[in-house]
This record gives structure tokens, C-alpha cells and sequence, in this order.
């Protein structure tokens, strides 16, 4: 049996990597005895599989998870025993049992949304630097690649890009960004448009096929709201 | 006092690992501070990741939050880049818990583990906008105070640390925190009432209480100024670890750090009375924790943390009474459903505990580690390390036919007596067990991980001059000569010039501050990481400040020479050490006392305490020639030579010939 977990990254645990959110699931699903399968051999491993990684720094209200378990159990406690085992800012918002034939995460999300604040811009001046970008045919960013600097252009996934504010959440960049052939982060996207780069928050992984799209896991409207109360 | 948070987070997407400023450990509090309350920050001088697992820094952070009027908080060395954005932003030194000024804090209390991390001390009170030098500071200032095991030779710190407290800081912290809060009561105007008082508190020792006289350039004594302090500071000594279970609550940090797994002390001391090692000496007698208290604080550490892995921590944990019971009583817990390992730290050398290893590692069986510490028996003699070829061998043999891979074996070079014949014998010993392996596996390794010996204060060998870089670096040229083509031996070696430095702080007076001073102030921090460490910030710090390393370093002192740390004590008497040393240049061995009558070595007579050992035998492997025939150990199989080239007995002006 698999179960799905959508989960929060908020606050000061945003500065933590992706390696170590994965091992603050492991230490909170033994202490909440979860029934995790391990993988057999010399160096037994917990199956969990996370999606995309998040980058250092950012925040999201959408990171998945999914666990292979040894025995059954049911969704809602895994979300009931083991939310309250894991750090500040790490919250459990929706939980599923998984079809076997289910594709992986890292297979099936091709896009994520992001919401990123910038620091310092006049309004205007950021709708204008959209505008801009969505009309150039490339969005060139130099980065480094094994010692190497290259240059990608981002343009092709840039899929949608708008402004939103000033409110009490200051003035931000919604984004939608492709993971093919990789995944681009909101920090080179911030390089692209030539703007500063403030907290960036994944708010949405889309999986897309045959034309329509749908999040891995829809968040339950009980819950959430409380999350996004706390995370903003 | 406010938050710094709001300018902490800013600095953190510009620097590398930036959770190590964030805390959010399980485990961690959140304290809330009050007028009336003693406020303390534990420092780690060095990187969150080594410093945060320190058991002493977390057992003192529970203790004092535990108490009405004091709280704590804890801060570890920003790395470089955090240092310098940091400074560039004005943001001094801060804790975790509260993101709260260093300086608010009324202590500052470092604990110091290594002496290579000393410029990282100044750095970090520097950092805090406290004036390092103690003189220079006022009585709105912290208290800087420093314990640990580099405590036992405090001078070379003497000019920057208002305070040392020596031996275990269970109770003396808890004393402190009433002296500081007595003087604060009072109005807390004139620091020197302060420090005054402090030396009321046995095991603490003030270093501006107490005036360094020297004579032709050598220390000749470090005497009180006062009337009312003691000649000579005792170490304190908790006589029953059963009634100190810390800590309860180990932080269990949100990102990777060394020893990152559930840690419970078993015992504290060690008897083996291996004359190289400063923690066998300073931390006697042996005081073992009651076995259903391990077995109870194991439990309730796993179930709390969620660690698959719990280290049982001492100085030689195969040597506690209740060893086999802890480990099954573990390992067979149907909680832990078979995930979780058990490890043992410095493993004693005898198939035996290779055993206990095999039954406790039954997942993730990788490497196990071995210190003969001496390439030959006649060396092994002298350092009192009794191990006999044949006991490494069964071992060796033992790790391999049940199923590891590699063995690391640790060894010291430049050690007393020692004979190119001996540090030539690393090689062949290491190369024995490397062909041990190959009967069971084609692929094995063995790593031989040799370090360059630094005597140590309150040691036997605290006489004894240290060999020079040059012949270090020659003795780690024959050994890689010889290790050549030998196959699956593998060689590391500590860089000889570190460990030059690394004498230079063990043994050396306060006059020895300038030099820290300036190869701080010449930004010398983090000198323990290879990266960082700069031999010539220290030659040119000796140099200006008229010092050098033959005098402090190479030089063999004379019986009756002061030494730095004469007048602070780690219970030994000044003449079994000195008659330990002549057992050991006459190459004998000195059994367990924990077994045998005792030695009078002055721990436990002096402190008015007992080794407290659960079992009246030996474990089975025996220990230092207690419960062991060690007859005709120098025939198998290694052949020795005559002692050869340099004589090093005391006192003689050695030449070590390069």
C-alpha cells in the first residue's frame, strides 16, 4: 500500500535541504510507528519517495510524499499521528491512498506554480519587466554546470507569468514554471527578469496529460486555510 | 532584549548551509528570560555541525534550564561566510533559541574540546562586542567562562576567559549561577567582587587571581595575588552518574551533523591507563551508569527522537559491566523490530568485542575501527596500550570471516622510546591484517590512520619533548615507503604541522595568549580544518611575541620543572605520573586498577570518591594485562630490533635528527 501526503515548507525550516526534509520524515514516521516498508539488502532503507526538490530557502504549501507501508492504514491517520511529530512549519494538509498503477511524482508533475516576492520594485515597474518578458523570444540566465558556466535560455518554461499586489503580501511574481527537462527555480527567474529576489513559495505541482491538468493531491478545505493562515 | 531575527534571516540566502543558524531542534527551548534570572549562552567554538552533538553542552543546557533562576541558550562559530556578512551587516554573535545578542547574556560559557579551536573562542567573544582580553572588560560585560577538557591546561586561554571550570560541570554550574545571581542582587557594579567570589566555587579556577612569574625566559610558577584563593584548584567530580540522566532530551537537529544518532553515556573515567591519552587521566575514576538506567534512557531516547541508531558513549564501552544486557535487551526490543544498530566507540581489540559488534551491527555492517595505537609490542609497552599481536589478529580476523570489509586501525607516531623499527612495525601490522582479510574476501581494505603524537597536560608523558615536524614528516616518509604496494593497505596521516601547533596550545604557558591573539587577529579562525589552518600565522605570532617551538614544544622537561598546569589538578599525583613515566621508558605495563589494588594515581583518594563498577571481574578479553596471560606477547609474530638512533630520555638535550 502507498499513501500520498501533501505537506507544508514554511518559516525558518525553509532554510533546510531537501535531504534533510527527507530525513525529518523518517525520524517522525518511526516515532509515530508508521508501518514503512524498507527496502531489503546490507543497508535497509525506509520507501519514501519525495517529488520535485525544493530549493534551499524556498517555501511551499505544496510538497509531496509518497510512502510504501507494510500494512494498511488509513490516510487520515498518518496526517492525525504524524503531523504533530514533525518540525515547525512542516504540516500534513492532505493525505491519500495511492493507485498501485500510479506513476511516481517525479514522473508525472511537469509544471509547479510559484508565488515570489520582490523586494523593493515599484509596481508598475514589475508589470512592465512582465510584459517584457513575455514578449522576448529568450530569457537568457547564465548558471554554472559541472565547473562550467553556460547559458539556458528560460523562455520556454516560462508558462505563465503575472503580477500580483501590492497588499499585505507585499509585491509579487505568480509564476507557473516547467520541470522539463528541468526545473526552474524562482532564483533564475529573478536573474532573467533582473529584478531581486525575495521569499519564494511553491503554492502549486501540476500534472498535466491528454490537455487537462490536476495537483497530485487537492488540498481538503478544512484544513488548509488554517495552514495558510499561519504560513502568511 | 529583541529578537535579531529580522536581520539574521536576511544574510542566510547568501551563505552556504544556512539552517545552522535557524535552530527549531527537537529538543530545544525556548527560555524565557527574567531580571532574576541568570541568563547563559553555551558556545561550541566551532561549526554547528561538530559542535551541536556535544553531550557535556547539552547535559549543562537541560541542567540550567531546569532551574528557576537561570536559562539557557546555545550559539556555535558562524562559518567564514556567515562571519563576514555578519560584520558587514553589524550583526554581532547570537543565539539560537531567541536570535538574542551574545552580549545580553550574562555568561558566555565555551566549551573547549580541542585546542585548535582557541582563535575561534576570541573570535566568537569578539564577535559578541565583548572586549576579548578580560581586562578589558566591565561589569556590564558577560562573565567569559570555559570548561572541558582543555580546561586541565588553561594558560594559554588565561588572558581572554574570566573563569575555568575544571572536571565534571554538573554542580558547579548551578553554584555559579548563585554566585553571579548573589553579585547581581547586589547591585553587580565592580567585576573584580565578581570574579573574587567565583573563586569561592571549588573547581573553578581565575586566572586574574593568580600572577605567572617567569625566569630566563621559563615559567618558574603560577602563585595566587590573594591571600584567599587556593595554591592549587581541584577538579570537581560527580561521584554517581546514576543520579545525573542528561540528558533526557537530546537535541535532535534538523540537519545532518556528526555523531547524528541518539547518544547515552555509560560510564565516565577510564583505568586502561594508556599513558598518551589526557581523558584517561583527567576524567578518573571510573563511574559506571546503572545498567536498567542505560537500558530505560536507550528507550526512551529512541522513542523520543525517532533515531535508528543509538551509540553507547565512554571511553571504552566493551569495558562496561552491563554491556551484554544493554545490547540484547536492545537490539531484541520488538519495538525496534530489528532497525535499529547499536555502535560501539573505540572498540577494545579482541575478538570478543568483535563478537558483540557482530551481534549488534546486523544491518549496515561496514567498517570497524581498531587503536593499537603502536606498531610493535615494545611500543605498546611504553604507552601501557597491552595489546598482543595475536589478540589483533583473532579480531581482525574475527571482523572479516563474519562479514566487514574494512578495518581502520589507528595509530600514534612519535610516541616515547619509539625506534624506526616500531613505526615500521605500523606498516607490517596493518599489512598482517590486510592479508588476514584476503582469506575471506578478494576486496578488503585496510586504512592505517597514523597521527602525530602531542603530550598532553596531566599525562605521564606531559615531560616529554614532542618530535618535530621534520621528523614526522620523515617517520610518515617511511611508513608510505613502506605501505607501498602492499595491497588493500591504505595510509592517512595528520598533517605534521597541525600537530606542531597542536602542542604549541596543549603545553604551553600563558604566555601563549599573544600568539592566539595574533593569529586570530590575523584572521586565523578555524584552524582545526585543513583548509584554514596556517602554520605561518603561528611562527610569525611565537616570533613576535619572543617564543618558539623547541622551547615549548620539542624541549623534554626535567622532573622538577614548573609546568603550566601545576597548579591546577586533575586528582593525580604529580609523582605517580612522573613514576609512570619511568615504567614506561622501562617499557613495562601497568594493569587496570579497576581490577587490581590500587596504584594511588590520587583520583579517587583525593576526591574522597570510588570507581563505581558494576561487575568485581574483568570483561571477558580482559584489560591491560587484567584477566589476561600477556606471557611471551612480544615473540609472535613481528620481530623487533635493538633500540637504535635517538635516545629520549628525559631531561638530556635530544637532538631529533631529521
Amino acid at each position: 500500500m502507498r499513501i500520498r501526503a501533501r505537506f507544508t515548507k514554511v518559516g525558518r525550516v525553509r532554510w533546510t535541504s531537501h535531504r534533510d526534509v527527507a530525513r525529518m520524515w523518517e525520524r517522525a514516521l518511526r516515532r509515530g510507528r508508521v508501518p514503512v516498508a524498507y527496502t531489503a539488502g546490507f543497508t535497509p532503507r525506509p520507501q519514501l519517495s519525495f517529488g520535485l526538490a525544493l530549493p534551499t530557502g524556498c517555501e511551499s504549501v505544496a510538497e509531496y510524499l509518497d510512502i510504501a507501508l507494510d500494512s494498511p492504514l488509513d490516510p487520515s491517520e498518518l496526517a492525525r499521528g504524524v503531523g504533530p511529530l514533525l518540525p515547525e512549519g512542516v504540516d500534513i494538509v492532505a493525505a491519500d491512498v495511492v493507485d498501485p498503477g500510479e506513476n511516481s511524482l517525479q514522473e508525472d508533475v511537469s509544471s509547479c506554480t510559484w508565488e515570489i516576492h520582490v523586494p523593493g520594485i515599484a509596481p508598475d515597474d514589475l508589470t512592465e519587466t512582465v510584459g517584457r518578458a513575455l514578449d522576448a523570444e529568450l530569457l537568457p540566465i547564465q548558471r554554472e554546470r559541472k565547473g562550467r558556466v553556460v547559458i539556458d535560455d528560460l523562455r520556454p518554461s516560462v508558462l505563465a507569468l503575472s503580477c500580483a499586489g501590492p497588499d499585505a503580501g507585499g509585491t509579487r511574481l505568480l509564476a507557473e514554471l516547467g520541470t522539463r527537462p528541468r526545473g526552474v527555480r524562482p532564483s533564475e527567474l529573478a536573474q532573467a527578469l533582473g529584478v531581486e529576489l525575495g521569499i519564494a513559495r511553491r503554492t502549486c505541482q501540476w500534472i498535466e496529460r491528454d490537455g487537462s491538468r490536476w495537483e497530485p493531491l487537492t488540498v481538503d478545505l478544512s484544513g488548509p486555510a488554517a495552514v495558510w493562515e499561519r504560513a502568511s | 532584549m529583541t529578537s535579531l531575527w529580522p536581520q539574521i534571516e536576511p544574510l542566510l540566502a547568501q551563505v552556504t548551509k544556512p539552517a545552522r543558524y535557524i535552530g527549531g531542534e527537537l529538543g530545544a527551548r525556548r527560555p524565557v528570560h527574567a531580571p532574576e534570572r541568570v541568563a547563559w549562552l553555551l558556545l561550541y567554538p566551532d561549526t554547528y555541525e561538530i559542535g551541536l552533538p556535544n553531550q557535556g553542552l547539552q547535559i549543562l543546557y537541560e541542567i540550567l534550564n531546569e532551574r528557576g533562576d537561570a536559562v539557557a541558550e546555545r550559539a556555535y562559530a558562524p562559518w567564514t561566510d556567515m562571519e563576514a556578512a555578519m560584520r558587514d551587516a553589524s550583526v554581532p554573535l547570537f543565539s539560537l533559541e531567541n536570535s538574542l545578542p551574545a552580549r545580553d547574556f550574562a555568561v558566555l560559557a565555551f566549551n573547549l574540546s580541542a585546542e585548535l579551536t582557541y582563535t575561534n573562542v576570541l573570535n566568537m567573544i569578539d564577535l559578541a562586542g565583548v572586549p576579548v582580553r578580560g581586562v578589558d572588560r566591565h561589569a556590564s560585560d558577560p562573565l567569559v567562562v570555559a570548561g572541558g577538557h582543555c580546561a586541565f591546561n588553561p594558560e594559554p586561554l588565561a588572558d581572554f576567559v574570566d573563569a575555568f571550570v575544571l572536571g565534571d560541570g554538573e554542580e558547579v554550574v548551578g553554584e555559579l549561577t548563585e554566585v553571579i545571581g548573589s553579585w547581581r542582587a547586589a547591585g553587580g557594579e565592580r567585576r573584580d567582587d565578581l570574579l573574587a567570589s567565583l573563586t569561592t566555587v571549588a573547581g573553578v579556577y581565575v586566572p586574574s587571581c593568580y600572577e605567572a612569574r617567569y625566569e630566563s625566559g621559563r615559567l618558574t610558577g603560577v602563585t595566587p595575588r590573594r591571600a584567599d584563593v587556593p595554591e592549587r584548584v581541584e577538579k570537581r567530580t560527580i561521584a554517581d552518574l546514576g543520579e545525573w540522566p542528561y540528558p533526557k532530551q537530546q537535541l535532535v537537529p534538523l540537519i545532518e551533523v556528526v555523531h547524528d544518532r541518539l547518544n547515552v553515556e555509560v560510564f565516565r573515567g577510564c583505568t586502561r591507563g594508556c599513558r598518551f591519552c589526557q581523558a584517561g587521566m583527567i576524567t578518573r575514576p571510573v563511574r559506571e551508569r546503572p545498567g536498567a538506567q542505560v537500558e530505560e534512557m536507550v528507550r526512551a531516547g529512541l522513542d523520543r527522537t525517532g533515531y535508528d541508531e543509538v551509540t553507547l558513549t565512554s571511553l571504552s564501552s566493551a569495558d562496561f559491566s552491563g554491556i551484554g544486557e544493554v545490547v540484547s535487551s536492545v537490539i531484541n526490543d520488538p519495538e525496534c523490530s530489528g532497525q535499529v544498530s547499536v555502535s560501539l566507540p573505540s572498540l577494545r581489540v579482541d575478538a570478543f568485542t568483535v563478537g558483540l559488534a557482530a551481534e549488534i551491527q546486523k544491518v549496515r555492517r561496514t567498517g570497524l575501527t581498531f587503536a593499537p595505537e603502536g606498531g610493535t609490542w615494545r611500543m605498546r609497552q611504553v604507552i601501557n596500550k597491552l595489546i598482543r599481536e595475536e589478540d589483533l589478529y583473532a579480531a581482525v580476523d574475527a571482523a572479516f570471516s563474519q562479514g566487514w570489509r574494512r578495518v581502520k586501525l589507528y595509530f600514534l607516531i612519535g610516541l616515547p622510546t619509539e625506534t624506526d623499527d616500531d613505526v615500521l612495525g605500523i606498516a607490517r601490522l596493518a599489512g598482517s591484517c590486510a592479508e588476514i582479510g584476503r582469506r575471506y574476501h578478494h576486496n578488503v581494505t585496510v586504512t592505517a590512520s597514523v597521527g602525530g603524537f602531542v603530550p598532553k597536560a596531566h599525562t605521564p608523558f606531559q615531560w616529554f619533548g614532542q618530535n618535530t615536524m621534520e621528523e614526522l614528516r620523515r617517520k610518515v616518509g617511511l611508513l608510505r615507503d613502506a605501505a607501498r604496494g602492499t595491497r588493500g593497505l591504505t595510509l592517512r596521516w595528520h598533517d605534521p604541522e597541525a600537530t606542531a601547533v597542536e602542542g604549541l596550545v596543549s603545553r604551553g604557558d600563558r604566555r601563549m595568549g599573544a600568539v592566539v591573539e595574533h593569529v586570530w587577529r590575523h584572521g586565523g579562525t578555524f584552524q582545526e580544518w585543513s583548509e584554514h589552518f596556517d602554520l605561518g600565522l603561528w611562527t610569525t605570532g611565537l616570533e613576535a611575541a619572543g617564543l618558539g617551538l623547541d622551547e615549548i614544544v620539542y624541549r623534554h622537561r626535567d622532573e622538577h620543572e614548573v609546568l603550566a598546569w601545576d597548579h591546577v589538578s586533575a586528582g593525580l599525583h604529580r609523582d605517580f605520573l612522573w613514576q609512570d613515566f619511568q615504567e614506561a621508558l622501562a617499557e613495562h605495563g601497568l594493569e587496570d586498577c579497576r581490577w587490581t589494588p590500587c596504584y594511588d594515581c590520587g583520583a579517587c583518594t583525593g576526591l574522597g570518591v570510588e570507581h563505581m563498577v558494576a561487575s568485581a571481574v574483568p570483561p571477558a578479553g580482559g584489560s591491560q594485562g587484567t584477566g589476561q596471560d600477556l606471557d611471551g606477547a612480544a615473540t609472535i609474530p613481528v620481530r623487533f630490533l635493538e633500540t637504535a638512533g635517538v635516545s629520549q630520555s628525559p631531561g638530556s638535550a635530544v637532538e631529533h635528527a631529521s
